[in-house]
């Protein structure tokens, strides 16, 4: 037992989101190597040990749009980002102003708080 | 200028039900006519940004307008059988199939098709379906009125915000009003259990520290011109308020996400058999309504949690709407199915005559189980399958897969609870 709680070190809870049980996991680590309990499928692990370590999640929003038939895009992270760069990543898109046409698909921002951002939706010029 | 429009097949509403409909019609020969009342297909996955969507049908994570894009495009791929018709509501269905439709490019609209593919979607409960005492300021507004104006009109209906009901959208607005600068102050939930996907109330509440009261409603709302306030106010288990935990929470936005229904007048006005349960029409396997030749998938048949389980539904919808408008008749409903114990509907309602292979039945649970056995036997007392589940609860949909040439007599699906857990 290390008593010197780091970033990721200490004894955390979380409710598994693998599938509908909602096993209550227990997640004790000690640097990279994690204990997980609580889990009633391997996969519970999994998700425990990422969720304990670096939680990620895909960021989804609007962006403003310039010229096009509608005000917004739907945009998303084409993968996910950290989650405590998520802030970071809304204040950029909040900043961003795209201008029409927009291809769904398209990137908008190369990097993202570690993804590209894409369109979600086409948006088509007035 | 009125004119009569003939058509294999007429699909109402371009949501991803109708989508899916139209595409499979098409594939089975039909020529089809596409009626939205909106400006754009899609319906309302547009709004819907998150992601989430398609797992099960694409086996990857879609947002919705992605999602909808998919069977958007596949429909403009097949342009010379679908013809689209934006703008366009549909006024009335009679029993004799004839649609009355009116758009701004059309003017009115009689539509005689061969058979007809109901897709109309579901709306929201609102507040005049819950009795909120007070009184009746801006700043009341369902989850998915919210969600339209963050989402495609760029606007944040408030900045301190009370949401009534723990369903997904409200689970999903919580998040994004967050995203958006507001402080979601916490989510009311009437029952004991929410009905919204756990991993929604894991990354949308308890990601934010949101909190969810269970056993809890808003009886009251405060303010004058812009809402000030709500009485949050605990309940027993009859749902009634318990005098004394009322308290009052300052707030300028209440958003309710208090459950969906199917939206059927149309299909009320053609006559069609609907199922007090789900709201939707009594379909057969091919979702065949009580009217032939007229069909339901979507969720103007029964409220889905997955968008991936519409696009299946109406997929067999569409290709049975083809086949009827071809031929002229389908085998008629010759079984029953029903639900007992925990199992709260199931649909199909009825297997036809001659059905084919394979069939899906779906269902919800009342009530949360875990463990849950689930029981599919004939009425008769012949047990065709049973199956263990580690939980079930009333937000998620089951599905079980029956094999209808066994079938000697009227089915009931049973969910029971096993154990003591």
């Amino acid at each position: 037992m290390s008593d010197s709680i780091t970033m990721g070190g200490g004894k955390r809870e979380f409710i598994c989101i693998v599938c509908p049980v909602g096993c209550p996991l227990k997640a004790e680590g000690d640097g990279d190597a994690v204990k997980v309990t609580g889990n009633a499928c391997p996969r519970g692990a999994v998700y425990g040990r990422q969720e304990y370590l670096r939680p990620m999640r895909v960021v989804t929003s609007n962006a403003a749009v310039q010229g096009g038939d509608r005000p917004l895009v739907s945009v998303k992270t084409s993968g996910e980002i950290e989650k405590a760069r998520i802030p970071d990543a809304l204040a950029r898109i909040r900043g961003l102003i795209v201008s029409a046409p927009v291809e769904i698909g398209q990137i908008l921002i190369d990097d993202l708080a570690g993804a590209p951002l894409v369109a979600t939706a086409a948006v088509g010029k007035v | 200028m009125t004119g009569i429009r003939a058509t294999d097949v007429a699909v109402i509403g371009a949501g991803p039900a109708g989508l899916a409909a139209a595409v499979a019609a098409v594939d089975k020969g039909a020529n089809v006519l596409l009626l939205e009342r909106d400006a754009r297909p899609g319906g309302i996955l547009q709004q819907c940004v998150h992601n989430g969507f398609g797992l099960h049908y694409f086996g990857e994570e879609l947002t919705g307008p992605e999602y909808a894009a998919r069977f958007a495009g596949e429909a403009a791929r097949r342009a010379d059988r679908v013809s689209f018709l934006p703008d366009t509501m549909a006024l009335s269905l009679d029993s004799d199939r004839t649609i009355t439709a009116v758009s701004p490019r059309e003017g009115p609209l009689t539509i005689k098709p061969g058979a007809v593919v109901l897709a109309m979607g579901c709306r929201e409960r609102a507040r005049g379906a819950l009795g909120i005492a007070g009184t009746r300021p801006a700043g009341v507004y369902t989850a998915g009125a919210a969600q339209r104006l963050v989402n495609l009109d760029g606007y944040l209906p408030g900045r301190r915000v009370v949401i009534l009901g723990s369903g997904d959208i409200g689970l999903i607005m919580a998040r994004r009003l967050t995203w958006e600068g507001a402080k979601v102050l916490m989510v009311c939930e009437l029952m004991p259990y929410s009905s919204g996907l756990n991993r929604n109330i894991v990354q949308c509440l308890r990601d934010y520290d949101i909190p969810l009261y269970f056993n809890t409603t808003v009886s009251r709302v405060h303010g004058s011109e812009r809402v000030e306030a709500v009485t949050v106010v605990k309940v027993d288990g009859k749902r009634q308020a318990i005098p004394g935990t009322e308290r009052v929470v300052e707030c300028d936005t209440l958003l309710l996400s208090v459950g969906l229904m199917p939206e059927n007048e149309l299909t009320r006005m053609a006559g069609i058999q609907l199922d007090p349960v789900t709201g939707g029409a009594v379909v057969d396997e091919r979702r065949q309504t009580s009217l032939p030749g007229v069909f339901a998938c979507g969720n103007v048949l029964q409220v889905h949690d997955l968008v991936d389980h519409v696009s299946r539904e109406a997929e067999i919808a569409g290709r049975y709407a083809a086949g009827y408008a071809k031929a002229g008749t389908l085998p008629m409903p010759k079984l029953s199915v029903s639900a007992e114990g925990f199992t709260r509907y199931v649909v199909p309602q009825r297997i036809s005559a001659e059905p084919e292979g394979m069939v899906d039945l779906y269902f919800r649970v009342g009530d949360a189980v875990k463990p849950a056995r689930l029981t599919v036997r004939t009425a008769d007392g012949k047990t065709i399958l049973t199956r263990r589940k580690k939980a079930m609860t009333p937000g998620e949909m089951e599905h079980v897969k029956v094999d209808v040439s066994k079938l000697t007599g009227d089915v009931v699906v049973v969910t029971e609870a096993v154990g003591n857990v």
